[in-house]
């Protein structure tokens, strides 16, 4: 545990002395910031041409609907692209300028280097996260949307930002070069993000297991404030399928 | 303290080390000596647990290095040929850091970094980060991250690469001191310096090992370089001179 906690702290150190995770999360911030407006805008021209538009009582707009929903869907494509951007140096840089040799003869498991920098990664991606709820807290001051599926939707996007994020771990450690590494993911991400769409030419128990294997799918679940065991088991077994991944590729390489 | 058995390591179908095999007990410095690509880097990276070999394997302060690599790691300390420093850390962070890892405990932490920081010469630039440091002082505290847990066995692949002649004989003095209380294996292809520093030579060439003796015995006869080109080979030291 010792171990683990203090590669964590090296990994923060190392994100927040350099510039990269301020302008990870800044950029982040903005984007996110942009939509939200984005959404708000076309919300509340939808709400002042509501009385011409003869909508049924209990089917007026709302905000969970078309602001909130709209928000954490777009943050997911954010992430496919954002969170490459963090990961793949994690461990490809640790290869590139020798300290992997540090690591690697100290007396560590491979595991404890492996979660030592997930739990550092998993720090800031909580702050970058954390900063974006701003504007769903925005809403529950200023306006009356239902509280709970904002927060099970954002539950979601944390869960799916962690396994995206073990995912690109895994690309970092297969790797010394960091844009291999980031391009690895963010292909593997990309990829992970349109699993679905065969769903709707092939039918069948194939549809069935591709809808099941799409974040987005399960993050929308969420969003709706549909909380099942099936959502939450999806994002941490891709998460620790990630781990695994990265511990196998270190594994791997002490031992070639 | 350190037995070697018959190390080797392929690459493909290119031997870099060949059924290497020497030993070292407590207190001594040993010179591994070579020509550049005679594989001494290769075989102390197999000693650090680094890489695995391919065939053999050694005994270093009674632990196995392949079944109980992690007993030697913790025995071990281990300057690879470049510094593994962070660049984004201050030295007293990296320090730190390296102490944490190799389980240095809490309570004596940091004396142990104050104590190396002395040791090594590099009090000064404590508050540094490791990116700004000159070639002679990332390599200072790359030793004294290899002594910060005070291992048994130091291993260094060449210490002095890159220092100046104040620095050179400043580390040497200190490796001298490490043998009193610890057994050094050190690499390195200056001739001078193992005969100032070292009460033990191995050669190694091509792979192979061509020489195991005590420094006295080597030299008492002819000098060390003479007994360095014959024992490479005259070829070898004209083409290693030429490039």
């Amino acid at each position: 545990m010792r171990n683990i906690v203090a590669i964590c702290k090296r990994e923060l150190l190392s994100f927040f002395v350099s510039p990269v995770a301020y302008f990870v999360i800044t950029g982040f911030a903005l984007l996110v910031g942009f939509f939200f407006f984005q959404g708000l805008a076309f919300f509340n021209r939808l709400l002042s041409m509501a009385p011409m538009m003869n909508f049924r009582p209990g089917q007026m707009p709302n905000l969970n609907e078309y602001v909130i929903q709209g928000l954490y869907q777009t943050m997911i494509v954010i992430l496919v692209f954002m969170v490459p951007l963090l990961t793949m140096r994690t461990i490809a840089e640790e290869k590139r300028r020798g300290t992997f040799e540090l690591l690697i003869t100290s007396p560590l498991s491979v595991s404890e280097i492996v979660l030592g920098k997930f739990l550092g990664l998993s720090l800031v991606i909580l702050i970058m996260l954390g900063i974006t709820f701003i504007f769903p807290g925005l809403l529950m001051v200023y306006g009356n949307p239902e509280v709970a599926p904002i927060f099970s939707g954002f539950l979601g996007v944390v869960l799916c930002t962690l396994a995206f994020a073990s995912i690109g771990m895994a690309a970092s450690s297969f790797t010394e070069n960091q844009i291999v590494a980031g391009i690895s993911s963010m292909v593997a991400l990309l990829l992970l993000y349109v699993i679905q769409a065969p769903s709707e030419t092939s039918g069948g128990a194939v549809a069935e297991v591709l809808r099941y294997l799409s974040p987005v799918a399960q993050v929308t679940d969420l969003v709706k404030g549909v909380v099942t065991v099936k959502s939450i088991v999806y994002f941490v077994s891709l998460t620790i399928f990630g781990l695994f991944l990265s511990q196998r590729a270190l594994e791997a390489h002490r031992w070639r | 303290m350190i037995e070697v058995e018959g190390l080797s390591k392929l690459y493909g179908d290119y031997t870099a080390v060949e059924n290497i095999c020497f030993s070292a007990s407590k207190g001594e410095i040993v010179g591994f000596l070579g020509p550049n690509g005679a594989g001494k880097t290769t075989t102390i990276r197999m000693l650090a647990t680094y890489l695995p070999p391919s065939a053999g394997t050694a005994r270093i302060a009674g632990y196995d290095i392949v079944t109980q690599a992690d007993e030697v790691r913790r025995r071990i300390g281990y300057l690879p040929e470049n510094p593994p420093l962070y660049g984004e850390m201050t030295v007293e962070e990296y320090l730190r850091f390296v102490a944490d890892i190799k389980g240095v405990p809490r309570a004596s932490r940091n004396t142990r970094v104050d104590e190396v920081l002395e040791r090594c010469f590099i009090a000064d630039v404590r508050k540094k980060l490791c990116q700004h440091l000159s070639r002679g002082y990332r390599q200072r505290v790359g030793l004294a991250q290899a002594i910060i847990h005070e291992p048994e066995v130091i291993i260094l692949d060449e210490p002095t690469s890159g220092l100046d002649p104040k620095q050179i004989i400043q580390i040497r003095e200190l490796i001298k001191s490490l043998g009193t209380s610890h057994t050094v294996l050190l690499s390195t292809h200056i001739l001078p310096e193992v005969s100032m520093v070292c009460s033990k030579v191995v050669i190694v060439s091509r792979g192979r090992i061509v020489m195991e003796s005590a420094l006295e015995d080597l030299t008492r006869e002819k000098p060390l370089e003479q007994v360095f080109i014959e024992s490479v080979g005259r070829d070898e030291v004209i083409i290693e001179a030429a490039a």
